[in-house]
Parts: structure tokens; sequence; C-alpha cells
């Protein structure tokens, strides 16, 4: 996709996690929005997936470790033809296979269970490690939220996958500056993170979360650093291009009514129309 | 099938060296399978491996919870790997890891955990798991399985390699008591019977299991024939030989180097409660902590000697109804 549709297609997401929602009208809208842009990059451009084949062994891997924001992932999946766009009518009822944190045993497309905080960490590691054991050159791609670098099982992940010299690991922080509490600074401040992770080994770059090329530019320059697993801290807005949840202080997980959703569609639809009039 | 050795001796190699054995001869068999430690490869024996085979096996360094959840990473691709470290943090430190990453995704982890109950000896309280079998028994799907002998080691630790899923297996790293005679197998989730009687039946597991043989021969000095079986899996627990037993014996002693609570006594209880009226008696520590000492000291500490299974014996015979 060029620069114009992953941009669409990012817009598309953020609707399509918002449909998945909004028959239940409350989630994980936050977090969901913030690392929509993301998944636009991921799913359509740099990542490696057959749709039909969601196992297909030469896959790029994808970990998202802030295991509640499915809704976005599920957004992404279903644009895809991972599954249908209605399934995801569907999610968090009872029965569905769209739960709100991700869900491997369930959902096609999903390469790993998580949900508690901090796990998706080193079950990406031993991915990329499992993969480059058996002579795979495919990618692991790990989404990390700000506020889940609290836990310390991030950081036992951090020593472990620079010692093992992970450079097929590519890992992203969500970086919205909020948990779920409220500001990160406030609670339990990670500060530079970048250069923590750079401190731990590994290579580490900081750039626009919702800026499109230069997610993709991060990823290309991460893919030539040889012998180091890669961080890419993403600036971001929590609740970003959500009408009724970007610039609310409590944005991690959200009630809304139908007229808040229909407003927020409307939106993003104009979002999307002013991107197709890019000259 | 499985043959019962005449003389119970100690075995001429502490367990540790047939775990480094198998697990050598394992991975040199099968590509899959990985070896993952915490800083624990000396303990075990593994160092050795570990120099000869950087490769296929990782140590992680003093990190459970990652051990655990790269091990879940690394099964996920097609891979076995079997995970290491001491069971107080092989169960309860990576409770979480265990339960989400591995059991709850649907992955293939192995968990040995050393050092089961008072095994750990002079590492005393903070090292000694007497609630790791209780602690893994709430986790769906996972099996547990505590070998007796070295015999049944090789035999549990293949069974765990060809068998999908979360395996915990519990341990000791000591020299034991040789139960089996060399090539015995068994079947997972079904007990091996080591002595017939009419009287009662205790159901023992890991280092209990000698003494519930010296306890039989104790108690057939006066006349009471209690039989003897190695309930080696916790999980999924042999029910058919535990209504069996109760049937035949109508007195049931189980006998554990763990708590009391939610181990292998729990699990017989659960059975009999739902099953079959028959009264029981747990051996194991009493809801208490570990404490630092040497094995002898260790066993009357936690009332598990061959004494104490023969008194408890006695007293659920003697509460059968007339």
């Amino acid at each position: 996709m060029n620069q114009k549709e992953l941009k669409i297609f990012a817009a598309n997401i953020r609707k399509a996690a918002l449909r998945a929602v909004s028959k239940i009208g409350a989630g994980h809208i936050g977090g969901s929005m913030s690392m929509a842009d993301l998944m636009a990059v991921l799913y359509g451009d740099v990542m490696k997936v057959d749709p039909k084949n969601p196992k297909w062994e030469e896959r790029d891997w994808l970990v998202v470790s802030k295991g509640h924001c499915g809704p976005a992932v599920y957004g992404a999946l279903a644009l895809k033809g991972y599954f249908d766009v209605e399934e995801l009518d569907t999610v968090n009822q009872g029965g569905t296979r769209l739960p709100s944190h991700c869900d491997m045993k369930r959902t096609p497309g999903i390469d790993m269970s998580t949900g508690s905080l901090g796990q998706g960490m080193s079950t990406a590691i031993g991915a990329a490690w499992g993969s480059r054991y058996q002579g795979q050159d495919h990618y692991t791609y790990l989404v990390l939220g700000d506020g889940e670098t609290n836990e310390g099982q991030v950081w036992e992940g951090a020593l472990f996958a620079a010692q093992q010299k992970l450079d097929h690991l590519i890992a992203f922080i969500d970086y919205n500056k909020k948990q779920l509490d409220g500001y990160t600074a406030d609670i339990c401040d990670i500060g530079d993170v970048r250069k923590k992770f750079e401190d731990f080994g590994w290579d580490a770059q900081e750039c626009d979360g919702h800026d499109v090329e230069a997610l993709k530019a991060a990823i290309e320059k991460a893919k030539n650093t040889e012998g180091k697993p890669h961080m890419i801290v993403m600036n971001t807005i929590k609740g970003k291009d959500c009408s009724f949840a970007e610039g609310v202080l409590y944005n991690h997980h959200m009630k809304f009514k139908p007229e808040d959703y229909q407003n927020a569609l409307d939106a993003l639809d104009e979002n999307i129309k002013a991107i197709e009039e890019e000259v | 099938m499985y043959q019962i050795e005449e003389k119970i001796m100690p075995e001429a190699h502490e367990m540790r060296a047939v775990f480094a054995k198998v697990m050598d001869d394992m991975a040199k068999n099968d590509s899959r399978v990985i070896y993952m430690d915490c800083d624990l490869m000396n303990s075990i024996g593994m160092a050795k491996y570990w120099k000869e085979n950087p490769d296929r096996a990782v140590n992680c360094g003093i990190q459970e919870a990652n051990m655990i959840g790269a091990a879940a990473g690394m099964s996920a691709t097609g891979l076995i790997p079997f995970t290491h470290t001491f069971g107080t943090f092989a169960s309860r430190r990576v409770m979480d890891q265990v339960f989400v990453s591995a059991a709850y995704a649907g992955l293939n982890v192995k968990i040995i955990g050393s050092d089961p109950g008072i095994t750990a000896t002079l590492n005393g309280g903070t090292h000694m798991p007497l609630e790791d079998i209780g602690m893994m028994r709430c986790v769906p799907e996972v099996t547990i399985v505590e070998p007796a002998d070295s015999v049944m080691l090789e035999d549990l630790l293949r069974k765990a390699k060809d068998t999908y899923g979360v395996f915990y297996i519990r341990l000791s790293r000591k020299v034991a008591d040789k139960i089996y005679k060399d090539g015995s197998t068994f079947e997972i989730g079904k007990a091996a019977k080591l002595r017939d009687g009419k009287d009662a039946t205790i159901f023992a597991t890991g280092i209990c299991v000698p003494e519930a043989l010296k306890a039989a021969d104790m108690l057939a000095a006066e006349g009471i024939e209690a039989a003897v079986s190695n309930m080696f899996t916790i999980k999924p627990i042999d029910k058919e030989a535990v209504i069996e037993a109760a049937k035949a014996t109508g007195a049931i002693v189980t006998a554990e180097n763990h708590n009391i609570i939610n181990g292998l006594g729990s699990a017989v209880a659960e059975v009999l409660a739902e099953n079959v009226c028959c009264p029981m008696e747990r051996i194991g520590a009493k809801d208490r902590f570990g404490e630092v000492g040497d094995m002898n000291y260790l066993k009357k500490a936690m009332g598990m000697t061959a004494e104490d299974i023969a008194e408890a014996v006695k007293r659920t015979i003697a509460r059968k109804e007339k």
C-alpha cells in the first residue's frame, strides 16, 4: 500500500475496532486507537502473511502483548480477510472467537495469547528464538504498552533478547503516555524508555507512531541493523482520532453511547475523505 | 510394563545424573527438544550438555518468568522446551506465566521443578516447595508427575516429550531408592501397584514410596496386610485405582512430600468423597512451612516416616465401620 492507502487503512481499522466494541458499548478504546496506524503499516505493508492460511510457516509473527487492544487487531484482521467483517459484531459476547484479550486458540491470525501484561515480551522472544533455531528468516513483531513496561518481566526479556542477539525481533512501545489510572509520568514513570532499551543492548529508535511513513522507515532501519533486537518507541496519542476518546484523560477503557459511536464514525469518514483529497 | 525390584536399595546414581543422560539422549534424537535453565545448569547436572550444545541449551539467567514465557513462544513454533529451576520458582514464582503463556495458550511446555518438598534440605524453608502440586492442580490441562526413582524418571521424561501439553515434573536431584527394574515403563494417569494387601491401601508418591513400602513391612509383622500403590501421576488422578482400592480394602492412607492441602491426599479424597465412602488419612506436611535440616530430621519433623505411615494405616483401619 502507498502512503495514502495506509492512512485510509488506519482510519478503517479505527472504524472496525469501534464497531467491534459498539455492540457492547464499552471497550479498550484508548490503546486500540493509538496503535491503529501501526496495525495498518504491519498488515498493509510490512508483514508477510496469508489471511487464507493464518498458520503459514513462513509468515511473520505478531504478538500484541497489550492484549486488551484485541479490537484494533481484530479490525485489521477482518479488513485483511482473516474472517468476515460482520464477525466483529460478536466481540466479547458469549461463544465469540473474538474475546477482549487476544487468544491464539480462538482467533484466526492471532499468533499468541496475551492479556497478562509483560508476558507477550517473553513469548515473542521465544517465537523469535524458535524461528531462528529452525532456520527461518521471518520477523517476529511485538507490541508493548507503555504502562506495560512497569512489569519486571519486560526487563527480564530485554536482557535475555539482547543476550540472545535476536535481530529478527522488532518490538514497539505504544508510548501514548497514559495508563489506566492516568499519566505514566505520575504513576510509574518510564521516562526515556528508548534510552533504557538502548542501555539494555537493543537497537532502539523513536518515531511518530501516527506517521505511517515514519513507521515504515523505522522498521526498514531496524531490519538493516544486525545482531541486536529492535525497539521502536512510538510517540502516540491515546484515543487518537476517536472523537469521544481523544482528549479525555481516562480513556483506557470507556463506555460510550450509540450517538458517540456514530459521531466517531462520521469524523473518521471525514478524515478518510480529506486523505483521499490530498494531492 | 513395570517390574519391581525384590529388594529396595539406594540407586547407584543420583537422579540428576540420569536426568542429564536422558535429556542428552532425547535431544540427540529429536531436534525439537530444547533445554532451558535459570542459572542452575551445574546444580542439575546439565552444565556439560550446555557447554557441548550451546545452540540447544539456553541459560536464561535468574529470570524464571521470562524462561517460562520464552519456552511458550518456542513451543508455538513447534519446539519442545524442557525448562528447569527449583520447584519453588518453577511453580509459585511463575504461576501466571504457566497459566496464561503456557496452559491457557494451549502450548507444549515441560516444567521440571527440582528439590520437591523436604528434599531441599539445607536450603531450608524458602526453597522447600510443599505447595507446587497444589498450585499446578488448579491450572486446567496440566499433567503433574513425580518419579519415584530414576527408572521411572527416564520413562516419564520420554513420555512428557511425546505427549503434547504442559507437564509439571517434580524431580528430586538426589539418590533415590531403586523401586523398579531397568527398562520398566509406565502409563501416565495409571497408578503403579507395588504390593497387594486386603486391609488398607497406601497411595504414595516420590520419596514417600520407599517409606510406604517399609510401613507395609512393619504392618505385615503385626498381621496387617497393606497394599501399596505408587500414585506418580497426581493429575489426572487415577480414579479407578482409588475407587477399586476403597472397595477392596476399605481404608486408605496417602503419603506425599507436600502439604496435605491440595496435593495427592486431596486429590484422592476428592475421588472418595464423590464415589465411595471410605475412611482415609493424609501423610504429608500438615499445612506448615518447611525448615532447614537433613532428610532424617525433616521426615520426622513433617511426620513422613514409615512409622508415621504405619500408625496412620492402623488409625484408618480402626475407623472402618464394623
